[in-house]
């Protein structure tokens, strides 16, 4: 039932650090945002200038030396969006004519000129470099007390934000987002500042209330959840902007400032990619519901009492639901139904932020009396 | 999800306010609500305003939450409470306007989900739909000459889609012959199955509802119980329970063990940190006694039902003996907890004195301090220094009345405060063991020993079990229906046409007999937010083209320049195609892929002028 006084007082120094670079990281992302954007509106104003000499190409250069690449890789049978390839039919040693025609787009093209970026990369080392001092923080920290460590709304930001960061750099793995780092860490850090400052609370046991294995369960799948809905936040809101951006442009209205935003993908892109993590995330948050449920089951003999947090879990999972629909909805997709995600997103925060402090129920943690 | 609603875009429904229906009749009008009550966007709708009207039941005291907090909300405002309670705010999620939005939004589903099933369930006996004429007019399309007969084509294309778990169904026209695949009508099934299981959940809360009861019990140390709506404190069954035929279990509390946070260095001193019930259990009369320990998370199964650990505190043993000396009180009391040190509060009813009945009611504190301001609380749950702090009164308890009566409240309507030598109201402080006089010659109060008690909530929920296997069922469905990708993917074997410029272009090369040419095409339809069609358009094109033409010989281009070095057979074309993309510069003569593709099918000539020329180029 002690404490390890000094693993705690380790974690405490771990998470300050990791806040540390965390800020490195987040200022070498910002600078390689604007120097993306700078790049690509240069690029731009070339294309423009050479439209108003040649007539429009349809595909420039980067596609074709994809469509070769593409064709070494897959062997004979792959071309690639639009271009027409010769190859081998195969026995008879004739070439053919192969045709490919995509609507898919490949993937989006953002600023990738070929020119390094140098700098996001450097970005994303220093993140890799802050989530393991972090998760180092949440380790010990668990540690200390021997148990997970989210038993406090201190625990739970640092943990919660630890999960953010992972799963962000997950999603890196499997394609470059690199412009979404920007997005990524400013919450993060933002938050770790309000649970360091606000929220923190010495290590300490478990109440009783809390001392069950589905606290594992139903709140690290919360946090999963939890960290793609924040993802999709961020991506929801940068679609926003750039529908603006882009509906200005169409206008042939004159754009302001956030040169930035050219680097990122468009607006459609933006909001497939939110899509999809909100479809990942919508199954997770039912599956939390559900294991919160079992647990009250377990804990108060009620698996569904309306408790304040039940409800806004509730509430988050049916605007989520809602926006699912309003994207098969006629009238209803895009911007609307990104308001919808936006609602989302605020309810998430109502939930972690407003409910476990300002409205006393079963999950207030204050123990049972 | 994202499927869930198409069946509203085969159903010509009318967008709502457009078009209304116009002397159609009652039955007309009924027709028109029910499209409208059951179409996506009213469903939409109405989910957002399950949402919304949530909210309040979150913000307000809620009376099955905590009957005693909104009392003691409508005590402090009375006047906005009268009329928050005439509009159910504090019973948000059983008054009417509540219930009727998730009423019609069920009805609004099943109303969907029904005739989609049937729809469905149609469906999934149809062959796929017959080859569109233009594949080149689909999202993805793919295609190519070979040399090989349309037959053999189609065989290779019929294994492909077999391997790759398509339904399939050939067709021959004029020109073609053709094989029609579709896959992933589990997504569909799986929206079905989400919806449906919500509906099994709803059901299963309702049923738990009818069928479930809960009850409350508060027992000390040593005290027994059985399960009968006599020993209950509280009684809350549902509305077809059977009072008589509750499962005849009983225990008996042999000991409540408590921890609290002792250390008054850290922060969360007095924070609890186990409470454990040690109970001895029978389960039916006559049955073998085992010993459980009930703790927060560990509640106790027995007969069908479960008793949880709801709470616990302290149940000072008191004794009154009346003017006379008779002893008429002695036992534990219960005293019930206030604040998270343990400031009780409770309360002695003794009818019995002969000398006048007694009442005295007041404070239990664990560890008594008294506070400057706020006078005797407890500081620390456990006890350091327990203390009674109690006034008295005498009259008519009101016991005899035979009305039902809190037996933890003190009626003092018909009682007189007793005041102290001093004329003020007389207050009793005792301390364990200590025995005071009351005036008036009433008697005497003894504070003997500590004694604790635990709170019990008995619960039986014979729908548990059904809740929770539809809430895993509607995840899994809901999980499908968000991934299991809705396909279409055709594949098309034509014959090329005659004259095809290819041939002239290799006539150089080693002249292969005469072989049928082929015009093989892949299109691929996507029938739900699918981010994966084209990959799969180019992996049913590749494994087609790999069964005609064995992969021996059809590996890697840089790995068979390698094996074959002499034999130029290969090598030019992978060549000419690298020459070709980088040379051809991006000028007005490129097409964009759609009319590129639909020009190669639909001209006589299906090779394309620009590719002629390329090849001509060699």
């Amino acid at each position: 039932m002690s404490i390890d006084e000094s693993l705690a007082s380790a974690s405490n120094a771990l998470v300050y650090s990791a806040m540390a670079v965390y800020a490195m990281a987040l200022g070498a992302s910002a600078v390689d945002l604007a120097a993306l954007g700078d790049r690509v509106t240069v690029r731009m104003r070339k294309k423009q200038q050479s439209k108003a000499q040649h007539p429009t190409p349809r595909h420039s250069a980067p596609q074709h030396a994809a469509a070769v690449s593409a064709l070494r890789a897959g062997g004979r049978s792959v071309g690639v969006g639009g271009a027409v390839s010769t190859l081998s039919s195969g026995a008879a040693g004739d070439p053919a004519t192969l045709v490919r025609t995509s609507a898919s787009p490949q993937a989006a093209p953002l600023a990738e000129d070929g020119a390094p970026r140098k700098v996001a990369r450097i970005a994303v080392a220093l993140t890799v470099l802050a989530l393991l001092l972090h998760v180092a923080g949440v380790l010990t920290r668990g540690l200390s007390a021997r148990r997970v460590p989210w038993g406090n709304m201190y625990e739970f930001s640092v943990t919660g934000t630890a999960v953010v960061v992972l799963v962000y750099l997950a999603v890196l793995v499997r394609r470059d987002v690199r412009w979404l780092s920007t997005f990524v860490l400013a919450p993060v850090l933002l938050s770790l500042g309000l649970a360091v400052a606000v929220l923190y609370t010495d290590s300490a046991p478990l109440v009783p209330a809390l001392q069950s294995y589905w606290l594992i369960i139903h709140v690290s799948i919360a946090f999963k959840s939890s960290a793609l809905f924040v993802l999709a936040f961020s991506t929801t809101v940068l679609q926003l902007v750039q529908e603006r951006r882009e509906a200005k442009r169409a206008a042939g209205q004159v754009l302001g400032a956030g040169r930035f935003m050219e680097a990122l993908p468009s607006a459609a892109d933006l909001e497939k990619l939110s899509y999809r993590l909100i479809a990942i995330s919508f199954p997770l948050w039912a599956f939390t519901l559900v294991a919160g449920a079992i647990w009250a089951e377990v804990a108060w003999g009620r698996y569904w009492n309306w408790d304040p947090k039940e409800v806004w879990t509730f509430i988050i999972w049916v605007v989520y639901a809602a926006y699912l629909h309003a994207r098969a909805t006629g009238g209803w997709n895009g911007r609307r139904a990104a308001y919808l995600s936006i609602a989302g997103f605020v309810c998430l925060m109502v939930n972690y932020g407003v409910v476990n402090i300002f409205f006393p129920g079963n999950h207030s943690y204050a123990g049972i009396g | 999800m994202t499927s869930v609603h198409e069946r509203h875009e085969s159903v010509p429904s009318p967008p709502p306010g457009l078009s209304r229906p116009k002397g159609l009749g009652l039955l007309g009008w009924l027709r028109w609500s029910w499209r409208q009550l059951t179409s996506m966007r009213t469903a939409l709708l109405l989910l957002m305003l399950l949402a919304v009207l949530a909210v309040p039941g979150s913000y307000f005291p809620q009376r099955r939450v905590d009957q005693s907090v909104v009392v003691r909300y409508i005590q402090d405002n009375p006047r906005s409470a009268p009329w928050l309670d005439r509009l159910y705010l504090f019973d948000v999620y059983n008054s009417p306007w509540f219930s009727a939005v998730y009423l019609l939004l069920f009805i609004s589903l099943v109303g969907c989900v029904l005739p989609r099933t049937r729809v469905h369930l149609a469906n999934l006996r149809q062959p796929p739909p017959r080859t569109p004429a233009r594949l080149a007019h689909l999202p993805e399309h793919r295609a190519i000459e070979v040399h090989a007969s349309p037959q053999d084509v189609l065989d290779a294309a019929r294994a492909v889609l077999g391997e790759r778990r398509y339904r399939a169904a050939s067709f021959t026209d004029r020109r073609s012959v053709s094989l029609a695949g579709q896959k992933g009508d589990l997504r569909e099934s799986g929206n079905l199955l989400f919806h449906l299981a919500l509906v099994g959940v709803v059901v299963a809360v309702g049923v738990g509802g009818l069928w479930g009861y809960r009850a409350q019990v508060v027992t000390t140390v040593g005290e027994g119980y059985v399960n009968s709506t006599a020993s209950y404190d509280t009684w809350d069954p549902g509305t077809l329970v059977d009072p008589d035929a509750l499962p005849p279990f009983s225990f008996v509390l042999d000991q409540m063990s408590v921890v609290f946070e002792d250390d008054p260095a850290n922060a969360q001193y007095g924070t609890p940190r186990d409470f454990r019930a040690e109970v001895t259990v029978i389960d039916a009369p006559g049955g073998q006694p085992r010993t459980e320990a009930i703790r927060v998370n560990e509640p106790l199964r027995a007969g069908g039902a479960s008793v949880y650990l709801a709470g616990n505190g302290y149940a000072p043993v008191i004794s009154v003996r009346d003017g006379n000396g008779t002893l008429v009180y002695d036992q534990p009391t219960v005293f019930f907890v206030r604040d998270d040190m343990y400031t009780s509060t409770g309360v002695v009813k003794v009818p019995d004195a002969a000398t006048g009945q007694v009442g005295l009611q007041g404070l239990f504190l664990p560890t008594a301090n008294v506070d400057p301001v706020q006078g005797p609380i407890s500081t620390y749950p456990d006890l350091g220094q327990p203390e009674l702090y109690l006034t008295a009164f005498t009259g008519d308890l009101g016991l005899d009345r035979g009305a039902p009566q809190n037996a933890y409240e003190l009626d003092t309507s018909r009682m007189r405060q007793l005041n102290g030598s001093d004329g003020t109201p007389l207050r009793i402080r005792l301390a364990l063991g200590e025995t005071v006089q009351l005036p008036e010659g009433l008697g005497t109060v003894t504070f003997d020993s500590v004694d604790r008690f635990a709170g019990f909530t008995v619960r039986h929920d014979p729908a548990r079990g059904a809740a929770l296997a539809f809430s895993l069922l509607a995840i899994t469905g809901l999980t499908v229906s968000l991934f299991v990708p809705r396909r279409r993917v055709w594949v098309r074997a034509s014959a090329a046409a005659p004259g095809a410029p290819a041939t002239a272009v290799r006539a150089g090369q080693v002249a292969a007999e005469p072989r049928e040419r082929t015009l093989l095409e892949v299109g691929a339809l996507a029938r739900s937010e699918d981010h994966g069609l084209g990959g799969e358009a180019d992996a049913v094109f590749a494994a087609v083209l790999a069964r005609l033409f064995p992969p021996a010989q059809a590996s890697d281009p840089n790995e068979q320049d390698e094996q074959d070095e002499p034999g130029e057979q290969n090598e030019p074309s992978t060549s000419s195609t690298q020459s070709g993309s980088d040379q051809i510069p991006p000028s007005g003569r490129t097409l964009t892929g759609r009319t590129l593709t639909g020009h190669a099918l639909t001209s006589p000539d299906p090779m394309n002028p620009r590719s002629r020329s390329r090849h001509e180029h060699r």
